[in-house]
């Protein structure tokens, strides 16, 4: 997925076999996102998003738009891990998360107003797609996704 | 959650060209696909609904407009649960033959 197109919105849509609560607990708590992305550990509170690399080094520090337990949660997104990316504008992350039938959540993620951040765009297409596997593998089987 | 229903709409020459058209720009109407398309509007919009349902569409409303959007995740699933068990192996074989071949000449 290399070669995907970056545009200024991008759309990430799935099903994941979990509770909102056990999504929106995976979703904005540091012992969990250190197992399914990129080993970065997020911590989300009403006001901000503060994302840590395994190294303590900052990799995100943003404020939160909008904070609806268990179903909505929007912040901005700034690539802090890399000096040529953080030096673009900043974008904005919109997780949504809605029960379905059977025991299933649909998750959607909409990372937009990439407008003024190209790189950031075409960095972070093949990036969400390893994290959103990786966070329903964790979610469903109890496991990290294995390389 | 349906790998029935993903191959299903991948299985339809119209369906993939779809998702090449918004593959190379994302987020359009339906009146923008269709206009690149040799087929009716309610053909269009049938694609769509089968692409939609499969979770490969996904449709935003943006103020009196829906944009259709790809969603690249399902097919990642599917190349994650059936492409890399089934290709791994041979991959490297024939990267291990490449390496041999090079060397020798």
């Amino acid at each position: 997925m290399t070669t995907m197109t970056a545009t200024t919105t991008q759309v990430y849509q799935l099903f994941i076999r979990a509770t909102p609560e056990q999504i929106w607990e995976a979703i904005t708590t540091p012992e969990f996102t250190a197992q399914y992305f990129y080993g970065a550990r997020i911590e989300v509170t009403g006001e901000r998003y503060l994302s840590l690399g395994p190294d303590d080094s900052v990799w995100g520090d943003d404020p939160v738009l909008e904070f609806e337990p268990p179903r909505r949660l929007v912040h901005g997104w700034r690539s802090l891990y890399s000096p040529e990316l953080a030096a673009e504008k900043a974008s904005r992350v919109t997780w949504e998360i809605e029960p379905q039938d059977g025991g299933y959540c649909m998750l959607r993620v909409v990372h937009d107003q990439l407008e003024g951040a190209p790189m950031t765009a075409e960095a972070v297409s093949g990036g969400w797609m390893m994290v959103l596997s990786g966070l329903k593998t964790l979610l469903e089987t109890g496991k990290p996704l294995a390389d | 959650m349906d790998d029935d229903a993903v191959f299903k709409a991948l299985a339809d020459p119209t369906r993939r060209h779809l998702l090449d058209r918004l593959h190379e720009r994302d987020g359009r109407t339906l009146s923008e696909l269709e206009s690149e398309l040799e087929m009716s509007r309610f053909g269009v919009m049938k694609h769509l609904r089968v692409l939609e349902a499969a979770g490969l569409v996904v449709a935003l409303r943006s103020g009196r407009e829906k944009l259709h959007y790809l969603n690249p995740v399902p097919i990642r699933l599917i190349h994650d649960r059936w492409i890399d068990k089934y290709t791994e192996g041979h991959v490297s074989a024939l990267a291990r033959l490449k390496t041999t071949l090079e060397d020798t000449a």
